[in-house]
């Protein structure tokens, strides 16, 4: 299977990178050898073979549901670029 | 041409737990901006989500009422897409295995018939936080107290075929979460709200139509609303000989209109994909019966119970099961009245609420408590007042004069059913009264009936409302006709 240069473009905007054109063959090949494993692990019959969810062999532990997290805003916002009034700042996304 | 409208719903409710779905934090409303969002909210790096237990047996609970089946195993799924609030890049969903599978909820229409609606399935996901886009300059703020805070997605099928239904639908699902405790249902603060897919096609036809999903609507009012905004204008789209656009539309409840999104915002692909960084869960028989052994009793199960066991009429059970807090405040009244249900019903129906809706008040803040309304209909029932002055005691404590027998003690408004002081206030009215008399007693037996009124109206004047007007009657009867 072969991906064509829209639909490298159309993956790089959903995973919101910037990809330069002339590299877009490259990625076109890489990104196909991927799918190319893929087509061949769905060619193996896997009838009578129930599907998993992950790869352990284990289901997940509960934790009670308790406020166990103190107030560390003060931390935290220490790393933000911008903060406001509590809140952290970031690029207007709507009009 | 005659036109079908087509409508499913998907319910977002927020579930009552004390701590988010994966994180320690606590998820209580209105706190300062981010004193709420720890490091696996904020989506740091090095963080692992682990689920909380509340959640899921809350999740059991809903299926369990609406006789899903819970499959023996529930995976989460990352749903990816990038929004500011959203700060992993993807929110954690469930796409297969869902907690809750195929249900069923029944309906009343508005006709009296009922009709049974379809859950497809309700999955568990967190909120995502909130993004304020004033009061920052050109910047966006964003809260992520809500981040992470445990969602139930309920969805419907396609089942309902007009607004009413709609609405229908929803109260029901509203008042069963509810009933059931797992959410506070709190509208206004986003605890419930609905996405609807709406589409039309030419009655007969077996395809649906293509839809539109009008988002985050959240009341029941603008619900109507939209929906019936929306099937206008597809029909006007349709019948113009144009074709549906399938896009996700935003109701605005002041203009009264649903406008499209624009394209690329939703443009969704959002590639989901079991999380690696959570486990399957596995649901075990024996907490599916444990749980099944608590359920309490649900809207039409009460209602039933009602009408067979208070002999209530469908209407007054209806109103009074609506919610549980009514239902509640409905029991504990007829308690305190000695078993009167049915005057019960007429003050909490009536009385009661038409002083609720005045002050936008819950029946939980009424000041005139279960107990109270139920002393006071008790001293109606033992003729100690009269239904007319009961509504005088009933004002008095609404403002917090006190219960109804200081109220009727320090009033003085015992109603007076010594026969001889109202024969006395009788004999004066008609000694008063000699050309009402005689046109009384010179009209024939069917116009006395009316006219009588006039009498009772003036001893009930004498006796400031205090007299037993069913011996007002009775008296003025024996003696204007003798």
């Amino acid at each position: 299977m072969s991906l064509d240069k829209s639909e490298v473009q159309k993956i790089a905007w959903l995973a919101r990178l910037s990809i330069d054109e002339q590299d877009i063959p490259n990625y076109s090949d890489e990104l196909s050898n991927i799918l190319d494993l893929v087509d061949r692990m769905n060619s193996v019959d896997t009838k009578g073979v129930s599907p998993i969810a992950h790869p352990l062999d284990l289901v997940a532990r509960l934790r009670s549901d308790n406020v166990t997290e103190t107030n560390q805003r003060d931390h935290f916002q220490k790393h933000a670029p911008l903060t406001e009034d509590g809140c952290y700042l970031v690029p207007k996304v709507i009009e | 041409m005659e036109w079908e409208t087509v409508i499913g719903l998907e319910i977002h409710t927020q579930l009552a737990t004390e701590s988010k779905i994966f994180s320690g934090a606590a998820t209580a409303y209105g706190a300062e901006p981010n004193v709420q969002a720890c490091a696996v909210d904020l989506g740091l790096p090095g963080v692992l989500p682990v689920i909380n237990e509340q959640a899921i047996q809350m999740a059991i609970k809903f299926g369990l009422a609406i006789e899903a089946e819970i499959p023996e195993r529930s995976i989460f799924a990352r749903k990816n897409y990038f929004y500011p609030d959203l700060p992993k890049g993807y929110q954690i969903s469930q796409f297969e295995l869902p907690i809750v599978s195929k249900g069923h909820i029944d309906i009343q229409l508005e006709d009296g018939s009922s009709k049974t609606i379809g859950v497809t399935r309700a999955h568990l996901e967190e909120d995502a936080g909130k993004s304020m886009h004033e009061g920052f300059g050109k910047l966006t703020g964003i809260d992520l107290n809500r981040a992470g805070t445990p969602l139930l997605e309920i969805v419907s099928e396609p089942d309902m075929r007009n607004a009413k239904e709609a609405v229908a639908y929803m109260k029901k699902i509203h008042s069963i979460v509810r009933y059931l405790e797992i959410s506070d249902g709190n509208m206004q603060e986003g605890s419930f709200r609905c996405d609807a897919n709406v589409s039309v096609r030419p009655k007969g036809q077996d395809e649906f139509g293509t839809r539109t999903e009008l988002k985050n609507i959240n009341s029941f009012r603008f619900v109507e609303q939209a929906i019936n905004y929306e099937i206008e204008r597809q029909i006007d789209v349709l019948e113009e000989g144009s074709e549906i656009v399938q896009e996700t539309r935003l109701y605005d409840p002041n203009k009264n209109e649903t406008r499209s999104m624009r394209s690329k915002e939703e443009a969704n692909d959002y590639r989901y994909f079991p999380d690696p960084d959570l486990l399957p869960v596995q649901i075990e028989q024996s907490l599916i019966d444990e749980i099944k052994s608590h359920l309490p009793e649900l809207p039409d199960a009460k209602k039933q119970r009602f009408i067979e066991s208070f002999k209530l009429s469908d209407d007054d059970a209806t109103l009074l099961t609506s919610q549980k807090e009514i239902a509640d405040f409905f029991e504990a009244c007829v308690d305190a009245a000695g078993g009167e249900t049915k005057l019960s019903a007429n003050w909490i129906t009536g009385e009661l609420t038409a002083n609720l809706n005045k002050e936008n008040m819950d029946i939980t803040d009424s000041p005139v408590t279960a107990e109270m309304l139920g002393s006071m209909i008790k001293r109606i029932q033992d003729n100690t007042i009269s239904g007319k002055i009961a509504k005088q005691v009933f004002e008095a404590m609404w403002n917090g004069e006190g219960d109804a027998d200081s109220i009727i003690e320090n009033k003085g408004l015992k109603q007076v059913t010594d026969t001889s002081a109202i024969e006395k206030l009788v004999d004066d009215v008609i000694a008063n009264s000699p050309d009402q008399v005689k046109q009384y007693q010179e009209s024939p037996p069917e116009k006395q009936g009316k006219l009588i009124g006039y009498f009772v109206g003036q001893v009930m004047k004498q006796s400031q409302g205090k007299a037993n007007p069913k011996q007002v009657n009775e008296l003025l009867k024996q003696k204007l006709n003798s």
